[in-house]
C-alpha cells in the first residue's frame, strides 16, 4: 500500500528558479526511504513540503490516498525529527516528550502509559526530570526520537537527525533508528547528505541534485548501476573512479584518459558505445592487486592510506586521481610502481555528454551480492 | 587583570572620589531627612537625629494615596507594555506576512519621535474620552512601546524556528505556542522589560501632571513637587523625607533585578 505519493511536485520561490522540478515518487507503507543529495539539492525542502511546513507550488501530494496539499501539518498525522532536535529548553525531558500529546488532548492515563513505554524503549527512564541542556548530544537525539515515537504517527520524517553527532555515536544511532523503524513498522522518510547513512539505512534511496531526481532504487542497485555520472560519483566511498575513454580504431583497446589502455573483445563492443563520447567508471575495490603473471598494468602510487583492515592506494590517471581499495595490509610506499589487474567486465560506461549510464558493469552482481 | 599595585591604588582612589561625588546628593537628602529644621537652615552638622520629618510627611500630605496611585499606574503600564510588546514582537518574528519588515522599521522609526511631541494630541484624546483624573488616562498612552517591541523581537529571534515547526506538527496554534514556549523561554528579557517599564513610569512627571487635576489619582512624583511649594518657607526636612520614601521602591527593584537587568539589556546585542 502506498503511504505517501508525490505527483509532479514542484517548488519555486517567487516564481523564479525551480528548487524542485516535477518530483514524482511513491513510498510504501513501512518503508525506510532515504532522500540523499548534496546541500542545496532541495531534499530538505521536499521533506518540509511533505510535512506541510512549506507550500507546494505545483503538483499533488497524497498521504494514504488522500490529497493533503492544503492540510495543515497537524492534520497529516505525522511526526518529525529536526536536525537541531527542536527540544524546548525550558521543559524537562518528560514534558518535552509529552508536549505533542498534551496539544492533541490525549488522556492523562494514556500519556503516562505511552511515556513509560517510550522512555523504556529509548533508555531515557533515568533522565525524565532533566532539562535538555543537561543532556549529551546522543541523549538529546534520543529525546527527539522519543517525542516522535510517542505520537504514534504512522509516518515519521527525519531531517538530517544525525549530523550533529560524532562519528561513533552516529554509527550507533543509525542502527538504533533502523531497528526502531522496523519494530514499530513506521514509514520513514529520512533526509541526509551523507551517502553512507543513505546506503546503510535505506530500503530505497532517492538521489536528488539541483531539484531533479537522479535515481531511485535499492542501495545496491545505486551502487552497481548508477544511472548517471552524478550518482556514480556521489554514492560509494571512495567515489567511483571515472575517466574519459576512447576506443582504439580496431576496438581491441579502450584507452582511458589517453594513458591507460584496456584490452577489449571487439565483438563485445555494442554499437551504442561506438558513436558517443565515453566516460568509464570503475569501483576502487575492482582495481585488484596483480601478480607478475596476471597484472594488466603497472601504476605509480601517489598516496597510501593504511586503515588496518584495508589499504587505499591512489594513482594519477591522466588528469584524474584514481583510488584502489585492497583488503588487508600492504607494505607499499609512495612512488612504487605496483602491478594491478583491471578487467573490462568491471567497467561502467557513461555518455560524457548526457552523463547517462550506457552499460553497467557486467561482472559483480553475481559475485558480490550473495543471496542467503 | 594584571595591574600594578600603585596603578590599582590610583584607580580605586579615583573611583571612590567619583562615587562620593555621585552619591553625595542622595546622601545629603538621606541625612537631611533625619535632621531638625533648625539644623538644616543653619547648615550645621546634625546635632540630633529625629523621625519627625517622616511623621510630618505622612501627616501633612496624602503620601499613602500618592504612593498607592504610583504603584497602580506603574504596574498597569508595566503589564500593558509586556502584553502588547510581546504580542507585537511575536508577530514580527513568527508570523509571515507581506510588508512585515517594512512595518517593523516604521514601528522602530517612531522611537525617534520624542514623547513631548505627542503629548498634546495625547492630551486631546484623553480629554475627549473624559479620561482626565482616571487610571486609564494615566496609563493607556504608554502601553505601546517601540523599544520594548524591539528588545523582545531581538530576543524571540534567537528562538530556533524549528521549535515553532515542531509545535505546528504537534498541532499547536500560534497563541498556545506563544504562551507555552515563547514566553517561558524569553523570561529574562520579559523581566528586564518589566523592570524598565516600571521604573520609567514610576519616575514619570510631565504626563501625570497634565492628566491629573486632583489628589484622587495623582502620583507620588507630583506629590513631592507639592511638598515643595505649598509653604512659603520650604520645609526641606519633610521634602527630603518624602524623596527618600519615593526612592525606596526603585532601589529595591534595582538591587533585586540588577543582574537580570544587565543580562537582559545586553542579550540582544550579542547574538
Amino acid at each position: 500500500m502506498e503511504q505517501v505519493e508525490l505527483i509532479d511536485i514542484t517548488k519555486s520561490y517567487d516564481k523564479q528558479k525551480k528548487v524542485l522540478n516535477e518530483i514524482s515518487l511513491s513510498i510504501e507503507k513501512g518503508e525506510f526511504f532515504v532522500l540523499v543529495g548534496p546541500s542545496g539539492s532541495g531534499k530538505s525542502t521536499l521533506l518540509r513540503m511533505i510535512a506541510g511546513l512549506e507550500d507546494i507550488t505545483d503538483g499533488t501530494l497524497k498521504i494514504n490516498d488522500k490529497v493533503v496539499n492544503h492540510l495543515p501539518p497537524k492534520e497529516r498525522n505525522l511526526s518529525m525529527v529536526f536536525q537541531n532536535y527542536a527540544l524546548y529548553p525550558h521543559l524537562t525531558v518528560e514534558q518535552n516528550i509529552l508536549f505533542g500529546l498534551k496539544a492533541k488532548k490525549v488522556s492523562k492515563v494514556e500519556q503516562q502509559e505511552r511515556l513509560r513505554e517510550t522512555a523504556e524503549m529509548m533508555g531515557l527512564s533515568e533522565l525524565l526530570s532533566r532539562k535538555p541542556r543537561e543532556l549529551s548530544g546522543g541523549q538529546r537525539q534520543r529525546v527527539a526520537l522519543a517525542r516522535s515515537v510517542v505520537s504514534q504517527a504512522p509516518l515519521c520524517l527525519m531531517d538530517e537527525p544525525l549530523s550533529n553527532l560524532d562519528a561513533k555515536l552516529r554509527a550507533n544511532m543509525r542502527v538504533e533508528i533502523r531497528r526502531l523503524q522496523k519494530r514499530l513498522g513506521l514509514t520513514m522518510i529520512y533526509v541526509t547528505h551523507d551517502q553512507v547513512e543513505a546506503m546503510t539505512m535505506g530500503d530505497r534511496i532517492m538521489v536528488l541534485n539541483d531539484g531533479i531526481i537522479q535515481q531511485i532504487g535499492k542501495p545496491i542497485t545505486l551502487y552497481n548501476e548508477p544511472a548517471n555520472l552524478f550518482v556514480a560519483s556521489f554514492i560509494g566511498s571512495p567515489k567511483m573512479n571515472l575517466g574519459k575513454a576512447k576506443f582504439s580504431t580496431d576496438y581491441k583497446q579502450l584507452i582511458i584518459e589517453g594513458v591507460l589502455p584496456i584490452e577489449m573483445d571487439p565483438l563485445s563492443v555494442s554499437e551504442r558505445l561506438k558513436d558517443v563520447n565515453l566516460t568509464v567508471g570503475i569501483r576502487a575495490e575492482h582495481i585488484f592487486s596483480g601478480m607478475e603473471e596476471n597484472a594488466t598494468h603497472y601504476l605509480e602510487v601517489v598516496n597510501v592510506e593504511h586503515l588496518g583492515n584495508e589499504t587505499t592506494l591512489a594513482f594519477d590517471i591522466g588528469t584524474e586521481l584514481w583510488t584502489a581499495k585492497w583488503p588487508g595490509q600492504w607494505m607499499i610506499n609512495v612512488g612504487d610502481k605496483i602491478p594491478v589487474r583491471i578487467s573490462v567486465e568491471h567497467l561502467c560506461y557513461f555518455d560524457s555528454d548526457s552523463e547517462e549510464l550506457l552499460k553497467a558493469a557486467t561482472a559483480g552482481k553475481s559475485q558480490e551480492v550473495v543471496a542467503i | 587583570m594584571t595591574m600594578g599595585t600603585g596603578k590599582k591604588l590610583i584607580f580605586y582612589i579615583l573611583l571612590t572620589i567619583s562615587a562620593i561625588i555621585l552619591f553625595a546628593p542622595t546622601l545629603m537628602a538621606l541625612v537631611m531627612s533625619f535632621m531638625s529644621n533648625q539644623d538644616i537652615l543653619t547648615g550645621s552638622l546634625p546635632t540630633s537625629l529625629t523621625l519627625d520629618n517622616y511623621k510630618n510627611a505622612f501627616e501633612r500630605f496624602p503620601l499613602f494615596q500618592y504612593l498607592f496611585n504610583s504603584f497602580v499606574v506603574s504596574i498597569l503600564i508595566m503589564i500593558g507594555q509586556l502584553v502588547l510588546c510581546s504580542l507585537a514582537a511575536y508577530a514580527f518574528v513568527f508570523l509571515e506576512f507581506k510588508g512585515r519588515d517594512l512595518l517593523f522599521y516604521v514601528f522602530i522609526a517612531t522611537m525617534m519621535i520624542p514623547f513631548e511631541a505627542s503629548i498634546i494630541p495625547n492630551f486631546h484624546i484623553i480629554r475627549d474620552l473624559n479620561w482626565i483624573d482616571t487610571y486609564q488616562g494615566l496609563t493607556i498612552p504608554f502601553f505601546a512601546m517601540a523599544f520594548g517591541t524591539f528588545l523582545l523581537r531581538q530576543n524571540f529571534k534567537m528562538i530556533p524556528k524549528e521549535l515553532k515547526e515542531a509545535s505546528q506538527i504537534a498541532g499547536m496554534g500560534d497563541f498556545r505556542f506563544y504562551l507555552t514556549v515563547v514566553l517561558p523561554v524569553a523570561k529574562t528579557s520579559l523581566v528586564t522589560l518589566g523592570v524598565y517599564g516600571f521604573l520609567t513610569s514610576w519616575n514619570m512627571y510631565l504626563w501625570p501632571l497634565l492628566a491629573t487635576t486632583n489628589d484622587s489619582v495623582r502620583t507620588v512624583q507630583i506629590g513631592l513637587k507639592q511638598l515643595q511649594t505649598q509653604e512659603q518657607l520650604n520645609d526641606w526636612g519633610v521634602i527630603m523625607a518624602g524623596a527618600v520614601i519615593v526612592i525606596i521602591p526603585t532601589l529595591i527593584l534595582l538591587f533585586l533585578g540588577q543582574k537580570k537587568l544587565q543580562r537582559g539589556l545586553t542579550e540582544g546585542a550579542l547574538k
